[in-house]
């Protein structure tokens, strides 16, 4: 999810040349003494502080909370450098439309590939100590003395010389009147000295989440707003071919029946249910195009041509694996295969919009503000300083927010033809489930050689699949290469494969469906750390070696990816006697810049309940803001993982995806979580993710595990396919 | 038309029968705690107290909810004192996103009127709420946590 920020700065260049200016909206920036005001009145000290006369900081995050934890994560570095007190601290999103009038002054809105923290870490550290400076400037000044003899430490300024003392909110005023230092003159602290980054600070954002306060995006109301209900063709590409408005027209409530773009249609009533309703009743034929004739059968062999074509893009490679593996003294081949997988983010897409001839907002839930921005001008046709677009909560993410914005473009269709009359667009559970950005279709065939002791020679590892580049962004191609497709594969970087093979081929024969494909938590690493690791494993026993020693001997160049490897075996008692009838499987990866390993301890009843009894994780993402949200988050990761792994799978008939709703597209409950003990283990130096790394360790720890206890090796996906299940 | 008492007070809503409750506590009340997450009682997202046990709103009819005792989560707490299970979620910062938890705190609420200590069992056996973020480690320590308070 590296990418987005390209198609939203073409698009603002678009926009803003059309409004014939970017400093548009009424925002007042500070030359000399003007002050930028807040809402409320309070003067913004800089983009990311506001400081109200009563102390309290107001921390403006561009990122989207999804309740990943980014909002108190980001409030802390900034909090961190300010020198505030973080009893008084609380947040709020600046809109895309203020930042694009700013110059992008809070950077980038998107909030995926686990960047939240680590891509701004550094901008909003400096930015919380530009605001210092001139706070404690702004002291000085009021006093007559040097800003060197004044010092600040939980929102309180001293005159060291004199012992005077003043507050944040009595001198920002002045302040904000200030001339901005240059943020690089000034050092940001030592991450030794660090008082509230590190620390497990309660969350900002949890009390509206337990009484029902919180507004997320289908609960928005607004002053005379309709609700609309959608389907989109069934069949991706296809086409509206005819409706019966007539039909539905006199039901309860409803007001008006659209058509959306060409492939979808909408009923608009004065509520949601009512619209559901007529929605329901409104006979609809669709035009669908040639894709009816796919199946996952013919996706499926599509993919399987794949494995061994002599066409495929290479990411990483060394010495001259196919020679080493055509001399090898002992060849292990192994093919496995990962489904198509919906997001089901609880809460189903939505967004309100308001249009008129010179205005269009649209509130929208989303991981990227400029990217739903960027999708309001081009479906309303306004320049930039004619549109905006309000950031609500977000009930989860997980990569379908982000990205991708189809639910704005349609509601913005559906206003436009309503001037004047806000309206919420709201799916259904069964249009999320079908109108998804699946988690892309993939099948791997590895095949190792290893020597007459064991040691791997050779390793070829074969992708087959989906691209979510050529879909999504083909710009960001390389030569018709997926680079992502290679996460936790690749030769170095932030999803470096952390065996050193001395022959060594890993390739992607890329194979497009006409099933969308999108960003699913963890991305490509899911299906990646399953291959690699399972297949480690798969080695490990045909060597004859323990899987643990087996990696070990492998991983003396890539000490980090050992260190946490380690960690999770010694915790673990790896190598020590179980408990009678548990049975343990390891698993490692680095990804997002973070290094993460697991092993899972499970029981398996009848040959096919698996009743997984703890995860012991470890991640090293350099930096831990806040370890106990990291703890969340390893925890939640292996919940989304291992229900993809065991129960979930889109499967394509007639051209459409089959499942509609949980009752056929599973997710865990509460009885078959395992206990997840973390270990949190910040080595420094570099900036990891936290959301998504830790995800993809699970599921291959726990198939290591199976077959440890069953002697049966699984290798397509999900479980429930081979009657395997979850206790 | 149907008479709903919702949190203690009585109000009439102008819907069809048929109308799941759901839709008429957040469209006709206003209350949008209650959230839609499935609306074939699946994940439990809507869960609410019906003459104080824990039901999925998404899939009654609100002809069925005529003359009984709703709650729902905007009135579990007394007064401006937060109900202890909200107590619990709060103090073991239970939500991440947050959508599916006033369901769970509904559900986790009438489990422990029904059974004020419940074991590992009863709360695997009770709680079938889904939750993608994958909060359930915080969810049980936390209902452990209120049982105890």
């Amino acid at each position: 999810m590296i990418t987005t920020p390209k198609i939203n700065r073409r698009a603002f260049i678009v926009g803003s040349a059309a409004a014939g200016a970017g400093l548009a909206l009424g925002l007042k920036i500070p030359f000399g003494a003007t002050v930028v005001r807040a809402a409320d009145g309070s003067p913004e000290i800089n983009a990311w502080v506001v400081i109200r006369p009563d102390d309290t900081v107001v921390i403006r995050v561009a990122r989207s909370e999804m309740g990943q934890g980014t909002i108190t994560g980001l409030a802390q570095m900034v909090a961190e450098e300010l020198e505030c007190d973080w009893s008084k601290v609380t947040t709020e999103y600046p809109t895309p439309g203020q930042s694009v009038a700013r110059k992008r002054v809070w950077g980038d809105f998107s909030t995926g590939g686990s960047r939240g923290i680590r891509t701004s870490q550094e901008y909003v550290r400096q930015g919380g100590a530009v605001a210092r400076e001139m706070l404690i400037q702004a002291a000085a000044n009021g006093w007559s003395v040097p800003a060197s003899e004044c010092s600040a430490a939980s929102s309180v300024i001293t005159h060291k010389p004199s012992g005077r003392t003043t507050t944040y909110g009595k001198v920002a005023e002045a302040a904000a009147k200030l001339t901005p230092p240059d943020p690089k003159s000034i050092a940001l602290k030592d991450p030794k000295d660090w008082k509230i980054i590190g620390k497990s600070v309660k969350r900002l954002d949890t009390v509206g989440k337990v009484t029902g306060a919180q507004v997320y995006g289908a609960d928005l109301k607004l002053p005379g707003m309709l609700s609309a209900s959608i389907k989109e063709s069934p069949v991706f590409g296809g086409k509206v071919k005819s409706f019966e408005a007539d039909k539905v027209k006199g039901m309860p409530g409803v007001k008006h029946v659209l058509a959306v773009g060409d492939s979808a249609v909408a009923v608009v009533a004065d509520t949601w249910w009512e619209a559901k309703t007529a929605l329901d009743a409104l006979p609809i034929v669709w035009d669908e195009g040639p894709n009816n004739q796919v199946s996952s059968d013919t996706i499926a062999e599509m993919l399987k041509q794949g494995l061994d074509a002599p066409q495929a893009f290479v990411r990483n490679q060394n010495g001259d694996a196919k020679a080493a593996l055509a001399g090898a003294a002992k060849k292990v081949e192994a093919v496995y295969a990962y489904p198509f997988q919906n997001h089901a983010p609880m809460e189903p897409m939505n967004a309100t919009a308001k249009y008129t001839a010179d205005r269009c907002e649209v509130w929208v839930p989303t991981q990227n503000g400029e990217a739903a921005f960027a999708a309001v001008l081009a479906a309303s046709g306004l320049p930039a300083d004619k549109c905006e677009v309000y950031k609500i909560n977000l009930g989860g993410g997980f990569g379908r927010r982000g990205a991708f914005h189809d639910y704005v473009t349609q509601a913005v269709h559906i206003a436009k033809q309503i001037p004047g009359t806000p309206v919420k667009l709201l799916w259904t559970r069964e249009e999320d489930m079908t109108q998804g950005r699946y988690h892309p279709v993939m099948q791997a065939k590895m095949t190792g050689a290893l020597d007459a002791s064991g040691n791997l020679t050779a390793l070829h590892l074969r992708l087959s699949g989906q691209s979510i580049l050529a879909a999504v962004f083909p710009q960001n191609l390389q030569d018709g290469r997926d680079n992502l497709a290679f996460q936790g594969l690749d030769p170095s970087g932030d999803f470096a494969f952390g065996y050193s093979v001395p022959n060594l081929l890993i390739d992607h024969a890329m194979r497009n469906t006409h099933v969308p494909p999108g960003f699913w938590r963890g991305v490509n690493i899911n299906q990646n750390a399953i291959f690699a690791e399972c297949f480690m494993d798969e080695l490990a026993h045909a060597a004859g070696q323990d899987p643990l020693e087996f990696r070990r001997k492998l991983m003396t160049k890539h000490p980090k990816h050992l260190a946490v490897l380690n960690a999770v075996a010694d915790r673990a008692g790896w190598g020590k006697p179980a408990p009678q009838g548990v049975h343990r499987g390891l698993a490692q990866m680095m990804a997002f810049g973070s290094y993460v390993a697991a092993c899972a301890e499970i029981t398996v009843k009848d040959g096919n309940k698996v009743d997984v009894k703890r995860i012991v994780c470890a991640t090293d993402p350099g930096y831990a803001v806040n370890p106990a949200q990291i703890e969340r988050q390893i925890a939640g990761s292996f919940v989304y993982g291992l229900s993809g792994v065991f129960m979930e799978e889109c499967t394509v008939k007639d051209g459409r995806i089959e499942q509609t709703n949980f009752h056929n597209y599973d997710s865990m409950r509460i009885a078959q979580m395992p206990k997840v003990e973390s270990i949190v283990m910040p080595s420094g130096g570099f900036w990891g993710g936290v959301g998504e790394p830790t995800i993809c360790v699970a599921a291959p720890a726990v198939l290591n595990a199976y077959f440890a206890a069953t002697g049966k090796r699984i290798r397509t996906f999900p479980l429930k396919n081979h009657g395997v299940t979850m206790v | 038309m149907a008479r709903l008492t919702i949190n203690g007070k009585t109000t009439e809503v102008n819907v069809n029968p048929s109308t799941p409750l759901l839709w008429a506590i957040r469209e006709q009340v206003g209350l949008t705690g209650t959230k839609y997450g499935c609306g074939v009682a699946q994940c439990g997202a809507c869960t609410v107290h019906i003459d104080g046990k824990a039901v999925r709103s998404c899939i009654m009819p609100v002809a069925a909810a005529e003359g009984k005792q709703i709650t729902t989560i905007e009135g579990l707490a007394s007064g401006g004192t937060l109900h202890k299970v909200q107590k619990a979620w709060v103090e073991h910062e239970v939500p991440q996103c947050g959508y599916c938890q006033a369901g769970m705190i509904m559900a986790v609420a009438a489990l422990l009127k029904d059974k004020p200590k419940p074991t590992d069992a009863d709360i695997d056996g009770t709680i079938t709420n889904i939750c993608r973020c994958g909060t359930f480690q915080q969810v049980r320590e936390a209902i452990h946590a209120a049982a105890k308070a």
